[in-house]
């Protein structure tokens, strides 16, 4: 099939920006909402043609390969869907009074542009864009974390200000040594920018030079993947910015900066004589692990529990990926798309628990399964999915990368499955004080949109049963490109 | 190889951090926000300097925002908000003076060794500009982590990004894009500091980040 008219990539940018604008200038809760709807789900759609067309040869600024498909398509995926959830979370914050009419244009239009920062991050071809683009999209997520303008939301929000600028700042650093490295071979000017050109000549790259320069784009672009100790900013700006904002915060930044690390992982492996980045990420992605598995059991707060949980998940990523080689490739994409999934349907499900409950404390919130059964429920579900129980998705992906570390390092899967099962255990005692016994705190109903987080588990549930064999093809594919 | 070029660029990027070094050690705002002022001149001189050594006439455009926003816009407005929120009195520092510019002077020896060993193969007015560069954006975390003063934290902030501007300068024939967008990023930075400058402000009636401290969510 071939649309000459249409041109997928542009729409995937355009639409966003667009609306952003659009929503900036319209009055009115409802209208905006559901424009907000449209415009994610229109998104959306672009994103999935991409499969269907014929890519466009990479050009200067645009790239389109089977591995950032992957990321675009999961990015306004949730991202539709953060939207409508957003849009039944919203109106009961306006109803309470916690927002204004001017903080939810505000609102609106900032989250249009940061779905326009991250596809954008995603499309480029050119290191130097993406950095732009990841920045655009950290600064606009600052912003919405301080939007209710409580002490501890503008406390949070500075910190991940401060420590997302210092990150973003080492990153650029990182991608300037890049050039420099590049440019006696590649040539001056843009060319030494593009990230195919980059790849074709990068083993004749000075290797000194692209060593100290990894270093800095893991530390800049690690601070945003939140892997310890560069998480600091991670858990505040969870708990402390609106619930839609930590969905898509867990479920998409995070993964905008992995995948920028990502594509210069692939970068070094080219690279003969450059350190093996893998053991770098197999540390850093291990002690994450197993220091949010430490943390998960002192958390008070429902949603700085998971976003401990976000930063343990996310090292089994980085880990994954960091031990390379085709499955454990394959095992690490799968992960950080069920973790996607799993974790955004979860912040769903937390909103509207804080909104009913009024707090959360997770001490103050008791036996949901009996007054709120398919809110309940689907949190036990999300729950038992995040914490790697089968037949869900994530037991599969966390199957896989277990398999694939025993076969090659014994050791290290002895580190890898201690962290899984502390995580384990600290999900689970928290899961049955908030799902079950007498049911505590107000009992009101919610008047909740369960679609987007019963789609999000769904899925989940139907990736642990069965991956269908195209998506597995595609997984493949893209783990033979990540080396 | 000692050109006249190469001096003058050597002694501009080296004014650079010792200016850096000056920041580390001012306990004033008002005398911190003229260090910066003095430090956005000598980087916008040497990326004019720059622009006439590479030939590249693009950057004469960065070094003119360099100018205009960091020396001039910049300093004038946190001048502004320092005496609306009448807080030019002494800067609390979380770690003394002495301490701090023995790791100023650590992390620029790192920071001369870590470049000029692995930049070995790069031309040598490069090579030092980027290991210049280093020291001042690691000499501006240094201001970030010395102080608790929220205002002081950005200046710190922004003398690190023109390390950053230097280092891109300094990599011959970098694309535009990148200059253009460092200096956005000051300016977006620069507004959203200004609006939580005056949240903060707002809610606390202080702007030092540690009475932030007891409203940490966990403590509740």
């Amino acid at each position: 099939m071939n649309l000459p008219s249409f041109d997928p990539v542009t729409a995937v940018l355009l639409t966003p920006i667009g609306s952003a604008a659009l929503l900036a200038i319209l009055p009115g809760y409802r209208l905006t909402a559901r424009l907000n709807v449209i415009a994610s789900l229109a998104t959306f759609l672009s994103a999935l043609s991409l499969f269907v067309i014929n890519r466009p040869q990479p050009g200067p600024y645009v790239l389109i390969d089977d591995l950032n498909i992957v990321f675009i398509v999961l990015n306004t995926f949730v991202g539709s869907t953060t939207s409508i959830f957003s849009a039944s979370y919203i109106a009961h914050e306006l109803e309470t009074g916690r927002l204004t009419p001017v903080y939810l244009r505000f609102y609106h239009a900032m989250f249009q542009t940061m779905m326009f920062g991250m596809n954008l991050a995603f499309v480029s071809n050119n290191i130097g864009l993406m950095w732009v683009a990841v920045e655009i999209a950290t600064l606009t997520t600052v912003l919405m974390v301080g939007i209710y303008r409580t002490h501890a939301a503008l406390e949070a929000a500075w910190k991940y200000f401060i420590l997302g600028s210092v990150g973003i700042a080492f990153a650029l650093f990182g991608t300037i040594l890049v050039y420099m490295a590049a440019r006696p071979i590649v040539g001056e000017g843009q060319d030494g920018m593009v990230w195919t050109l980059l790849m074709q000549h990068a083993a004749d790259f000075d290797p000194a030079l692209l060593n100290v320069a990894f270093i800095f784009l893991f530390l800049g672009y690690g601070t945003k993947v939140g892997v310890a100790p560069l998480h600091a900013w991670l858990p505040d700006a969870h708990a402390e910015g609106p619930t839609p904002i930590s969905a898509v915060l867990s479920g998409l930044l995070l993964n905008v900066a992995l995948y920028a690390l990502l594509r210069f992982k692939i970068m070094l492996a080219a690279n003969p004589n450059a350190i093996a980045p893998g053991p770098l990420m197999v540390t850093m992605g291990l002690v994450s692990l197993v220091f949010a598995a430490f943390m998960l059991y002192r958390r008070r707060d429902i949603k700085r529990l998971f976003a401990y949980s976000s930063i343990e998940h996310m090292g089994i990523i980085v880990f994954a990926f960091g031990m390379g080689g085709p499955l454990a490739n394959f095992a690490g994409l799968l992960h950080m798309v069920m973790h996607s999934l799993t974790k955004s349907a979860i912040f769903y499900a937390v909103g509207h628990i804080s909104q009913i409950k009024g707090t959360q404390r997770i001490n103050r919130i008791r036996g949901l399964t009996v007054t709120h059964p398919a809110l309940g429920w689907g949190f036990v579900v999300g729950v038992v999915a995040i914490a790697g129980l089968p037949p869900l998705g994530i037991f599969m992906s966390e199957f896989l990368v277990v398999s694939s570390t025993f076969a090659r390092q014994p050791l290290l899967a002895i580190v890898l499955v201690f962290g899984l099962l502390l995580a384990f255990g600290a999900l689970t005692l928290r899961l049955t004080s908030v799902a079950f016994g007498a049911p505590r705190g107000s009992t009101a109903s919610a008047e909740a949109s369960y679609l987007p987080m019963f789609a999000h588990l769904s899925l989940v549930l139907g990736a642990g049963i069965y991956l269908p064999a195209p998506l597995v093809v595609w997984f493949q594919n893209v783990a033979r490109l990540l080396g | 190889m000692h050109s006249l070029a190469f001096d003058i660029s050597h002694t501009l990027a080296g004014g650079l951090v010792l200016i850096s070094f000056m920041m580390l050690y001012q306990d004033r705002l008002y005398s911190l926000l003229n260090v910066f002022a003095l430090h956005a001149v000598v980087l916008a001189l040497s990326v004019a300097w720059q622009a006439f050594v590479q030939h590249a006439p693009h950057l004469y455009i960065t070094a003119a925002i360099a100018l205009v926003f960091k020396a001039i816009v910049i300093p004038v407005a946190l001048h502004r908000i320092v005496k609306q929120l009448g807080i030019h009195r002494d800067i609390e520092s979380a770690v003394g003076i002495g301490p701090t510019m023995l790791a100023g002077m650590a992390l620029v020896a790192l920071s001369m060794v870590l470049m000029l060993r692995v930049t070995a193969e790069a031309d040598p007015l490069a090579r030092e500009d980027l290991a210049f560069a280093l020291s001042v954006v690691l000499l501006g975390l240094l201001v970030m982590v010395t102080r608790r003063n929220a205002v002081s934290q950005v200046v710190g902030f922004m003398s690190l990004e023109n390390g950053l501007v230097l280092a891109a300068t300094g990599a011959k024939g970098m694309p535009l894009v990148v200059e253009i967008s460092v200096a956005f990023s000051i300016l977006i930075a620069f507004i959203v500091i200004g609006i939580f400058l005056f949240r903060i402000r707002e809610r606390f009636d202080s702007v030092d980040v540690s009475t932030l401290d007891d409203y940490r969510g966990e403590r509740r």
